[in-house]
C-alpha cells in the first residue's frame, strides 16, 4: 500500500493509530488521583510533541542518514515561524498559506546556507551552520527588527491588513483551517478521566503523519541509500564516480523544509514568533532529541522529541514541596537528604536532568532509546530460546 | 588616530579572553584529538571560583550596636567579617578587596583537578569515537556543569568587584603622548590584557623550553612513536588537559570584574572561541592566539558608530562572517597545519 511493503505498511498503520490515540494514551490517570500530574493529554503539550517530532524527523534525514551534524537547524524553525506569522498578518488567518510560505522560505534559506556550508564536512560543517544560525539570530534581534519585531517577538494585531479576511472584530483572530479554529477543543469525561480532543492537535497530528510517511519513503528509496553511502564512506562513493554534493544538498534542503514546517506549525498554534527560537541552544535541543531517540532510525527522533517534551513538562512542575509530600512518609533524617539530592534535578533544574540523561545515553547507548529497545528485545529472545532448549546451556551451531 | 587606538584597546580585553579559551581548546585538540564543547563551562567555573572566594572572604557575623539606630529606629546591626576580626581591619580589608587576584591561587588547583577528573573520567572513553560523539557528550557535560552552577548560585549575574585601586580608568592617550582625555581605558582591562599575555607567554615557554613540553610536542606530532620510546604519553596528555582547563579557568577568574559572572557566560564564549579556533587553524596554538586577538579587535571596530552607519548590524555578525569567508577560502584556517582534521 502507498508504495510500501507489507511490514512498513503495518509500521505506518501502528504509528497512525498511536498518533491519533495520543489524547487517550497520555491521559492514563484519573483526574483526582495523586498521579494526575503525570497526565500529559492536554492540547498544548501534545501539539508540541507532534511539532518537535516533525522537526526531529527532518533533522534525522540530514544527520541520521548522511552523518552531517548541523548545529544551526533552529534558524530554519525560526524563519518558518516568522514567515507564518507574516502570512497571518498580511493575507489571512488560514493556516495553509502560512505553512506553505514557511516551508518555501525555510527551503530557500536552507538551499542558500547548504550550498555554502556543504563545501566542508565534519566539525567545519558544524561550525559553519552554527555561524549562519547565530548570524540569523543576532540579526533578528537587532537590524531586522522591522521584520521580526526584535526582542518582543512578532505578533498579530488588530490593525493588520489581512487582505482576505479582514473582518472587523474587536478581539484578536485565531488561526484556522477553513473555519475550524485551532484552539477549538472538545472535552469528554470517561471513568473520571478527562480527554481533550483539540483541532490544533489533530491538525498537527495529520501533518506529522504525512511528514513521517515522506521520511519513510525517503529512508526506503534509492535516494536514501545514497545518503547512507555518504555517511558510510564518502571517499569510496566519489571513487565510484558519484558526486555526493547534490545528494547531501537535497537532504539539507529537505530537512530545512521540515524545520520550516515545524516552525510554521508552532506559529499556527500560537501566532507569535521570537528570535530565541533560533538560538543555538534550540539547535542543540533538536540534536539531543534525535540522538536520545536514536539517530538514523525512523521512529527514534519522534520518540526522543516526545520523551524530552513530556519530561520537560512533568519535571518542571515538580518542586520542593511536591517532593516533601512524596517522601513525607519517610523519617526526617532520611527525607531531608533524599529531597536535597533530587531537588536540583527537578523544577528549574530540568535541564540538569536532560544534560545528565544525554551524557548517559552518549556513553552507554550511542544508538539511543531505539537501540536500547533492540538490545532488550534481543536479550529477551535469547533467554526464551535458551528456555526452550531446556536450559541445558546448549551449544547450538551457528546458523 | 586616537579613535583607532581606542578601538584596538577595546578589542584587546575580549580578544584576550578569546585567545586564552581558544588556546586551551587547541591544546586539547592537538594533544588528545578531542573536540571539547565543555571548555566554555570551564571558563565559567573559573569566574565562579572568583565569586566563591569573594563570598568566603565576606563571611561575617552580626552584632547589635545599641548606640546607633537604623532608619527604622531599631538598634543597628553591624556585619563584621571574620577576616577583619582575625587579621585586623587593615590586612583583612585588603585581602577582601583583593579577592579576585587572590582567586588565581585558589582557582589553579581546582581547575587542574576538574580538568584531570574530566579527562580520566569521561573524555578518555571517547578517543576512538567520531568527533560528532565527542562534541555531543561534552555538550551534555557543559549543560550539566552550567545547571549545577545555576542551582547553587542562581540565574542572576553576580557582581564581583576588582580591587579598589584598579576600579578607575587610566588616561592611556596621555601616556603615549597623545592629547589627554582622548583615550580613556579602565585599569582592569589593561591588567586583563597583560595577564593574558603573561599566561600565553608562560604556556608557550613551558611547551618550548621544558623537557615536559618537548615530550608533549613530540606526542602531538607522533603519539605512537613517543609511546614506543617508553614514555607514558597518556599521563602527560592528561596533565596537559588539566593545564588547558586551568588556562580557561584563569581567563574566567580575571574576567569576573569585567562582566559579572552568570551561569551561561561559558556558552556565550564557547561558540565564539570555537569560531576563533577554526579561523586560527585547528591544532595551531599561534593561530588560536592570533585569531583571538584579531577577531576581538575586528569586533570592536565593527561596533564603531561610523561603521554601523554604513553597514547596519555588522557588529553582531562580523565574527561569523569572517569565519565563513576564511573557512571557504583557506580550508585550514589562518595558520593550520596540514593533516589536522582533514576529511
Amino acid at each position: 500500500m502507498l508504495g510500501l511493503n507489507r511490514r512498513d505498511t503495518w509500521f505506518l498503520l501502528i504509528v497512525v493509530a498511536l498518533t491519533l490515540l495520543t489524547p487517550f494514551l497520555l491521559q492514563p490517570f484519573a483526574e483526582d488521583s495523586a498521579l494526575a500530574q503525570f497526565n500529559a493529554g492536554y492540547p498544548d503539550l501534545m501539539q508540541r510533541i507532534a511539532i518537535y517530532g516533525i522537526f526531529a524527523m527532518g533533522f534525522n534525514i540530514l544527520f541520521g542518514l548522511t552523518g552531517y551534524l548541523s548545529f544551526g537547524h533552529a534558524a530554519f524553525l525560526g524563519v518558518g515561524s516568522y514567515s507564518a506569522v507574516w502570512m497571518f498578518k498580511l493575507l489571512s488567518m488560514n493556516v495553509l498559506p502560512a505553512l506553505i510560505l514557511a516551508v518555501a522560505i525555510a527551503g530557500l534559506m536552507a538551499l542558500l546556507i547548504g550550498v555554502i556550508s556543504l563545501r566542508r564536512s565534519g566539525i567545519y560543517f558544524a561550525i559553519l551552520t552554527l555561524a549562519f544560525a547565530q548570524m540569523a539570530y543576532n540579526l533578528a534581534y537587532s537590524v531586522l527588527t522591522p521584520l521580526t519585531n526584535g526582542e518582543t517577538g512578532l505578533q498579530i494585531t488588530l490593525s493588520d491588513p489581512r487582505i482576505l479576511d479582514a473582518a472587523a472584530t474587536d478581539s484578536l483572530p485565531v488561526p484556522s483551517l477553513f473555519g475550524l479554529e485551532m484552539n477549538d477543543a472538545a472535552q469528554v469525561e470517561v471513568l473520571g478521566r478527562v480527554f481533550t480532543f483539540s483541532v490544533g492537535y489533530y491538525f498537527c497530528a495529520v501533518i506529522a503523519i504525512l511528514a513521517f510517511y515522506v521520511s519513510m519513503r525517503i529512508f526506503r528509496s534509492p535516494f536514501g541509500l545514497m545518503l547512507r553511502a555518504v555517511k558510510t564512506n564518502q571517499t569510496r562513493m566519489s571513487y565510484t564516480g558519484l558526486n555526493a554534493r547534490p545528494y547531501t544538498l537535497a537532504a539539507f534542503v529537505i530537512s530545512g523544509m521540515y524545520a520550516g514546517l515545524a516552525g510554521g506549525l508552532l506559529a499556527a498554534m500560537d501566532p507569535l514568533a521570537g528570535p530565541e527560537r533560533m538560538q543555538w541552544t534550540a539547535s542543540g535541543e533538536v540534536v539531543l532529541m534525535t540522538i536520545l531517540g536514536g539517530a538514523g532510525t525512523l521512529l527514534g527522533p519522534v520518540l526522543g522529541a516526545g520523551v524530552i517534551k513530556y519530561f520537560e513538562n512533568i519535571f518542571s512542575k515538580i518542586n520542593e514541596n511536591v517532593l516533601h509530600e512524596w517522601f513525607g512518609a519517610l523519617p526526617g533524617w532520611l527525607e531531608t537528604p533524599i529531597v536535597g539530592l533530587i531537588d536540583p534535578f527537578v523544577g528549574e533544574g530540568w535541564h540538569l536532568t536532560l544534560g545528565a540523561l544525554f551524557m548517559l545515553v552518549m556513553i552507554f547507548l550511542p544508538g539511543g532509546l531505539m537501540e536500547g529497545g533492540r538490545r532488550i528485545a534481543a536479550a529477551w529472545r535469547r533467554r526464551r530460546a535458551r528456555r526452550q532448549d531446556g536450559g541445558s546451556g546448549s551449544t547450538a551451531p551457528a546458523e | 588616530m586616537d579613535v583607532i587606538l581606542l578601538q584596538i584597546l577595546n578589542g584587546l580585553d575580549k580578544g584576550s579572553a578569546y585567545a586564552l579559551i581558544a588556546m586551551g581548546l587547541t591544546l586539547i585538540f592537538g594533544t588528545l584529538g578531542v573536540v571539547n564543547f565543555a571548555h566554555g563551562a570551564l571558563f565559567m567555573i573559573g569566574a565562579f571560583c572568583a565569586v566563591t572566594l569573594n563570598r568566603i572572604f565576606n563571611i561575617s557575623f552580626t552584632t547589635i550596636d545599641e548606640t546607633r539606630t537604623d532608619f527604622l529606629g531599631n538598634p543597628m546591626e553591624v556585619h563584621t567579617t571574620y577576616l577583619e576580626t582575625w587579621l585586623g581591619p587593615d590586612l583583612g580589608g585588603a585581602i577582601i578587596d583583593w579577592s579576585v587576584p587572590l582567586s588565581i591561587l585558589f582557582a589553579i588547583p581546582i581547575m587542574v583537578a576538574i580538568g584531570v577528573v574530566m579527562e580520566r573520567g569521561l573524555i578518555r572513553h571517547f578517543y576512538n569515537r567520531p568527533h560528532a560523539d565527542q562534541i555531543l557528550v561534552t555538550f551534555g557535560l557543559a549543560i550539566v556543569l552550567q545547571e549545577i552552577v545555576k542551582h547553587y548560585y542562581g540565574a542572576n549575574p553576580i557582581p564581583t568587584p576588582a580591587p579598589d585601586a584598579f576600579r578607575s580608568a587610566i588616561d592611556f592617550g596621555a601616556l603615549i603622548g597623545l592629547e589627554p582625555n582622548a583615550v580613556i581605558y579602565p585599569y582592569w582591562r589593561l591588567i586583563y590584557f597583560c595577564f593574558a599575555a603573561v599566561v600565553i607567554a608562560a604556556l608557550f615557554a613551558f611547551l618550548r623550553f621544558t623537557t615536559f613540553g618537548m615530550v608533549v610536542r613530540a606526542g602531538m606530532a607522533d603519539r605512537e612513536t613517543v609511546g614506543l620510546l617508553g614514555i607514558n604519553i597518556d599521563k602527560r596528555f592528561t596533565i596537559m588537559f588539566g593545564i588547558a582547563a586551568a588556562v580557561a579557568g584563569l581567563a574566567g577568574v580575571m574576567y569576573a570584574p569585567i562582566n559579572s559572572p552568570n551561569y551561561h557566560m561559558g556558552m556565550d564564549f564557547l561558540v565564539l572561541s570555537f569560531v576563533v579556533v577554526v579561523v586560527g587553524g585547528m591544532g595551531s596554538l599561534t593561530g588560536a592566539v592570533a585569531a583571538g586577538f584579531l577577531l576581538g579587535v575586528l569586533e570592536s571596530f565593527a561596533s564603531m558608530n561610523a561603521v554601523k552607519d554604513i553597514l547596519p548590524g555588522i557588529d553582531q555578525i562580523i565574527i561569523y562572517l569572517v569565519a565563513i569567508v576564511i573557512l571557504l577560502t583557506r580550508p585550514r584556517g589562518l595558520l593550520g597545519r596540514k593533516g589536522v582534521m582533514e576529511e
